[in-house]
């Protein structure tokens, strides 16, 4: 918020720009300064500041859970083991409960996607003024800090899920298993095009709605903490603190259904009889 | 809001954290949990087989300790039976053997009063005889009275 002119849609408007770094259209690349030049750009941009962030937090999970695995022993665990040891006993019970193949990747996955949706979620709950005002006197001109609430960020996870869906679907049920399944049901083979597009959509709902239940949830909860920094300074906290405070809820809820949904996925990618 | 590289960024990024989590953050968490729930699932079953041994050990002592009694009480009771017979045995012996004594001291006495008053017939009639003699010196043939001296010693 360099600018002098301070408005409301303005504001909101500036938070929600992501830092984008992408080929302007005459050909070099460099830093969009406007959220018109970022539109501009196209596909052929990146966005800094959620990759940036996705990858610190992720980053930071794997670190401090890669240390604790590290120092696993059999005695008995205390402070930040115990807590790892908890989460890894949560995950594993949830995939036990709704997995009945056997796939060593699920459980990683599961473990990974709920840390790192919890953890970029959580990033919702720093007060939306800080840490773009702290990179703004570096001289960064746009952050956003949540990168669930970059659809970029929820729909390269999804994307990972899908294409993981149909490799796991395509190697335990062979690809004519795979296509009998897309098109044999629910109708007959007499109705093979319905069918087609029946279970297209099935399949196809999948990923897109994995990240746009992840996106929607997270993008509406920071634009309510934005709002609610509109309010005069002395007044915000009654609003932002019981949002807060149900936000995380909504954190946890969100990564939850994120992560049983793909142990889900997976589960049914993995089921030979339909 | 623009769809751009960052999608494949971090689908790239999720790739890679997923097969480090998969690599090396799950595999030793889970093994070391299961390793340690199955050194407390053998401890617990081992603490239990030790009281079972333990229950069976004090019932095998009490048992012992049982037996051991009786054993004593059988050994004290035979022990005295025992005794009272070898009291019984010494008490017949040692009144036969006075029995024995008291007979052979009789039958010695009974000799010696023979055997007294054979000596003191003899001496009787040695001093009859003598008296007679001296009495009868002259009209008494000590020869041919002897045959009736002797008769008369005898008879005394």
């Amino acid at each position: 918020m360099a600018s002098g002119e301070l408005t409301s849609s303005a504001y909101i408007k500036h938070h929600l720009q992501n830092l984008t770094f992408g080929k302007f259209p005459d050909g070099h690349w460099g830093f969009a300064h406007t959220s018109q030049e970022a539109a501009d750009m196209g596909f052929m941009a990146v966005h800094v500041d959620t990759l940036g962030f996705s990858f610190v937090l992720g980053a930071l999970f794997l670190f401090f859970f890669a240390r604790a695995a590290k120092k696993a022993s059999i005695e008995a665990p205390s402070g930040f083991q115990n807590f790892v040891e908890s989460i890894v006993d949560f995950i594993d019970e949830n995939v036990r409960g709704s997995f009945n193949g056997k796939n060593p990747l699920v459980a990683p996955l599961a473990l990974t996607t709920f840390i790192w949706i919890v953890l970029m979620n959580t990033m919702d709950l720093v007060p939306v003024d800080w840490l773009p005002t702290l990179f703004a006197a570096m001289g960064v001109e746009y952050l956003k800090v949540v990168p669930t609430t970059d659809p970029n960020a929820t729909f390269g996870m999804s994307i990972g899920i899908f294409i993981l869906i149909l490799y796991y679907s395509i190697k335990e049920k062979g690809l004519g298993g795979f296509a009998g399944e897309l098109t044999l049901h629910p109708f007959g083979k007499w109705m093979l095009p319905a069918n087609l597009f029946l279970e297209g959509v099935n399949l196809l709902a999948k990923p897109v709605s994995l990240a746009l239940r992840l996106f929607g949830n997270m993008y509406a909860g920071e634009m309510i903490f934005i709002l609610i920094a509109l309010l005069p300074f002395w007044i915000q906290w009654s609003l932002s603190l019981p949002w807060a405070i149900f936000h995380i809820l909504i954190v946890l809820l969100q990564a939850f259904i994120f992560m049983t949904l793909v142990i889900v996925y997976m589960d049914m990618a993995h089921q030979k009889e339909h | 809001m623009n769809i751009n590289l960052t999608l494949i960024g971090q689908t790239i990024m999720f790739a890679m954290f997923v097969w480090f989590c998969m690599k090396f953050v799950w595999p030793p968490l889970v093994e070391a949990m299961a390793a340690r729930k199955k050194a407390i699932e053998d401890g617990l079953k081992a603490a239990e087989l030790g009281k079972e041994e333990h229950a069976l050990a004090q019932k095998n002592a009490e048992d012992l300790i049982e037996t051991s009694k009786t054993q004593a009480a059988e050994i004290i009771a035979n022990a005295d039976k025992q005794a009272s017979v070898m009291i019984d045995n010494a008490k017949g012996a040692a009144s036969e053997e006075a029995d024995k004594i008291k007979a052979q001291a009789k039958s010695e006495l009974d000799q010696e009063v023979v055997k007294a008053r054979n000596e003191l017939r003899d001496q009787v009639s040695t001093l009859v005889m003598q008296g007679v003699n001296s009495v009868l010196d002259k009209e008494v043939d000590s020869k041919t009275h002897k045959d009736m001296l002797s008769k008369l010693s005898q008879s005394l």
